[in-house]
């Protein structure tokens, strides 16, 4: 067993060795032959993962070959090394994606702040932030909870060591390249997939090999079923390989330059983005984080999911209803009307399994309401799930056109986003994490339960000053654009209409400035708990046996 | 039943799933890909000129696209603030199409000839110095900045490569027609209008001694919008 | 084939495809002989490892 088990990684080794090398081969002659200063600093960005990758792969060698034994002790468990780091980048990136979303925020209150300078300019921070948040934090965590729960439901290894780090590192430098890329000003303009082809081409041959981490864990399984968090996650993976090709054509200027233009021009190149960028929104940050909430929820509460059945109607109606929904962001645009209207209706009828999934991670708490009141990591999964709800509610009806004829373009969707990733994706992303760190370190639990209550009700308030701000911003902005005077001429200048946001701007940013508060406050929490710290607590939390009996029966 | 297979066989979920997700978008999307219906008949669209082109690769780098829309919608309050409302025909060259999300700042779609270059030039340095209620950040260092468009012929190529009707001669003559659009005494002026139809020449930043990136940004802002003649289109020939 | 056919069979589809598959899957779901391996599948998270 121990032979076999080196044996093997030590032809992976040499394959993904010779790989690295010819990696770093192609990225000297990109940042030699580089036609602009980014291509020469992404191709040195590369070079250095590929050396870095080599350096790793040998000491690794050397390591399996010194003490055999420990080695062989540590392939044969689950591998809950990755899942570590995983723990600890996601949660690095969070609270750098939050920042640039503060940083933001108040740049559009105090437009001083942008400082002029073209590295710093709202323009190409946004993206930054965009990208930060939903790749960089919520990608990390839909990788790391993937590989934790494939394993824990399959009752199997994670397929392929190599292959796993792999899609790790290789995951976090697209983060990198992409992110310098924007401070850089090297965009495609294709919102939430703004990197360049070359960034996009790394990041393809990334996300194969996770798919195929993924399924071959799948194959490896001790369970005769396929467990439905499974199935969001595989749905994940499969449907943004799709998008992410397909939206993501393009020809290069130059093999050596940053620049592509599109394949597609005008209405097609819209319709596909925004087919793109709504899925981005329902594979990426929904039905992944359905993935976490069919696991970390019951497991947290202890009881299985209220209904197995509801469960297998919401994947497959949510799938389905997601992949039509895109031509909502262009009513009254040139997109052509029977476009509009197909758009209108499936994003009109997605309220249904949206809401079958909330009823269900809702409902398994049934006879368990007590946890919500004992344990705060409960309390944060359960209020993403109703921010869930909200939000997906709050979507159709701003599908709706003539509810869209005034929400588009102004804060309201800003609102409608942040609902979403604020509460939903980032609330039951801090759950995960929470529930993951003392599992993972083998710690009785966490640092301080009580921290986990302050950081809930510091980021609720955060939120609700957010998304109400920008509802009121919003609706008001659009109605003064529409605003006429008793003559029959507009009323507001454009400029007067950015006056009246001053205000709601100041709100949003304090209310984001509480959200990364709290993230801070996770962020140390996890810090200590993973140092074995663990904080003397005389709370309600320590008179509820059941939290703690739950978390030291993982430990 | 044979729905167990499916649900303990991860490759079929796969396809399934693939199958189920790429059947919405295929139904959706393809038509609009062979149908000419999609883009209405208008005179006077022209792929943008090397200078016009430059100008928009540093609209996209600064991402304007993030605060401004380029897509007037057919409502009254709309049409009287911005103008006649967007066709699809005006945006068929537009690799990547820039009809944006978010209206922080005003749309741009017809923003061409709305003010001087003179006012662009002034506001790109400090919007706030002309509109202090502004909320835009600063480009100053546009003027200061030399365009870079010792390979603007790759990518008048790579456009063709996506469609745009660029020629050989438009290819050929990219980096002469950069220095010829900012400066109307030169020869090369009169060739660049042939090639370019209704193309506006002049020195768009008030620098003679420097083609700049300001030069490129303001003579595409310029041109937004003005390559359709609205007194020529009818709406309702193109009923869709 | 026009235009418009296209068009009317992009929305028709879309529709009855959905019917279809929602049809399926509900029979699927609610089928009384799949309510025990449900109940299994459900408890999978619940094992402790």
């Amino acid at each position: 067993m121990t032979d076999r088990a080196i044996g093997d990684t030590a032809g992976a080794t040499y394959a993904l060795g010779a790989a690295l090398s010819f990696g770093a081969i192609v990225s000297l002659f990109l940042m030699a032959r580089a036609v602009d200063p980014a291509m020469a600093f992404h191709g040195f960005l590369f070079f250095a993962f590929a050396v870095g990758g080599v350096f790793l792969l040998i000491r690794r060698h050397f390591n399996a070959t010194a003490n055999p034994e420990r080695f062989a002790k540590e392939a044969a468990g689950y591998n809950d090394g990755i899942v570590r780091a995983g723990v600890i980048v996601s949660t690095f990136w969070g609270v750098v994606g939050f920042l640039v979303g503060l940083v933001i925020a108040l740049q559009l209150a105090f437009p001083v702040l942008n400082f002029d300078l073209p590295w710093t300019n709202f323009g190409r921070l946004r993206p930054l932030h965009t990208s930060a948040v939903i790749f960089a934090f919520g990608g990390n965590i839909l990788i790391t909870t993937s590989f934790y729960v494939v394993q824990r439901t399959c009752r199997a290894r994670l397929a392929g060591d190599l292959a796993s780090w792999f899609v790790f590192w290789g995951y976090n430098l697209f983060i990198v390249i992409a992110a310098t890329g924007y401070v850089l000003g090297v965009t495609q303009s294709r919102e939430y997939a703004e990197p360049e082809w070359y960034a996009d081409l790394w990041l393809t041959l990334v996300w194969v090999v996770y798919l195929l981490v993924f399924l071959a864990t799948l194959y490896k399984r001790r369970e005769p079923h396929v467990y439905v968090a499974n199935w969001f996650y595989l749905a994940f993976i499969v449907t943004v390989a799709m998008l992410h090709i397909v939206n993501n054509l393009a020809v290069p200027v130059s093999w050596t330059g940053v620049k592509s233009y599109s394949l597609f021009s005008g209405v097609q190149d819209a319709l596909t983005q925004w087919w793109y960028g709504h899925n981005a929104v329902g594979f990426f940050l929904t039905a992944g984080f359905l993935g976490i909430m069919y696991y970390f929820v019951p497991k947290r509460a202890e009881r299985p999911v209220y209904s197995y059945r509801l469960s297998i109607v919401h994947f497959w109606t949510l799938i389905f209803l997601y992949i039509w929904v895109g031509p909502h962001h262009l009513y009254y645009t040139a997109l052509p009307d029977w476009a509009q209207t197909l758009g209108m209706t499936f994003s009109v009828m997605l309220w249904m399994p949206s809401w079958g999934g909330m009823i269900n991670g809702l409902m398994t708490l049934s006879g368990a309401w007590d946890k919500l009141r004992t344990d705060p990591v409960m309390r944060m999964l359960v209020v993403s799930v109703a921010f869930y709800g909200m939000s997906t509610f709050e979507g159709p009806v701003m599908a709706i056109k003539a509810v869209n004829s005034l929400s588009h373009y102004t804060d309201w969707t800003i609102g409608h986003v942040h609902s979403g990733v604020l509460g939903w994706v980032g609330f039951v992303s801090f759950g995960a994490l929470y529930c993951l760190t003392p599992i993972l370190w083998k710690r009785e639990r966490l640092y301080s339960l009580n921290l986990v209550g302050v950081h809930f009700w510091v980021a609720t308030i955060g939120i609700l000053l957010y998304i109400t701000a920008m509802w009121v911003s919003g609706i008001l902005q659009g109605l003064m654009w529409r605003a006429y005077d008793s003559l029959g001429f507009l009323e507001y200048s454009f400029v007067e209409t950015v006056e009246a946001m001053h205000p709601f701007y100041v709100i949003r940013a304090l209310g984001g400035g509480l959200y990364v508060l709290g993230a801070l406050i996770m962020a140390y929490n996890l810090w200590r708990t993973i140092r074995g710290d663990v904080r003397a607590e005389t709370s309600e939390h320590e008179r509820a046996p059941a939290a703690l009996a739950q978390e030291g029966a993982r430990a | 039943m044979k729905h167990a297979i499916i649900e303990k066989n991860p490759l079929l979920l796969t396809v399934l799933t693939l199958i189920v997700v790429s059947i919405g978008g295929i139904v959706e999307i393809s038509p609009l890909f062979y149908l000419e219906s999609t883009i209405e008949k208008v005179e006077g669209m022209r792929p943008y000129s090397p200078l016009e082109l430059a100008g928009r690769k540093i609209y996209i780098r600064e991402g304007c696209y993030t605060c401004h829309s380029q897509m007037i919608r057919p409502l009254r309050d709309e049409v009287e603030r911005y103008g006649p409302y967007s066709l699809a025909a005006e945006s068929m060259y537009d690799h990547p199409f820039q009809w944006g999300s978010k209206r922080t700042g005003p749309d741009l779609a017809r923003v061409g000839g709305r003010y001087s270059d003179d006012w662009h030039v002034a506001h790109m340095n400090n919007p706030r110095a002309l509109v202090p209620e502004s909320i835009m950040p600063g480009y100053p260092f546009l003027a200061e900045t030399a365009l870079n468009f010792t390979h603007m012929d790759d990518d008048l190529r790579a456009n063709r490569a996506v469609g745009v009707p660029y020629s050989d001669e438009m290819i050929e003559a990219a980096l002469q027609d950069v220095r010829a659009q900012t400066d109307p005494d030169s020869d090369g002026a009169e060739a660049l209008l042939a090639r370019y139809p209704k193309a506006q020449v002049r020195d768009f930043d008030g620098d003679p001694n420097i083609v700049s990136e300001l030069d490129a940004m303001i003579a595409y802002l310029q041109m937004l919008g003005t390559l359709v003649d609205f007194e020529l289109y009818k709406p309702e020939e193109n009923l869709r | 084939m026009t235009y418009e056919d296209v068009v009317s069979f992009a929305g028709a589809f879309g529709l009855i495809f959905f019917m279809v598959l929602f049809g399926i899957v509900l029979v699927y779901a609610l089928w009384p002989g799949n309510k025990a391996k449900f109940d299994k599948a459900a408890r999978i998270p619940m094992r402790e490892d």
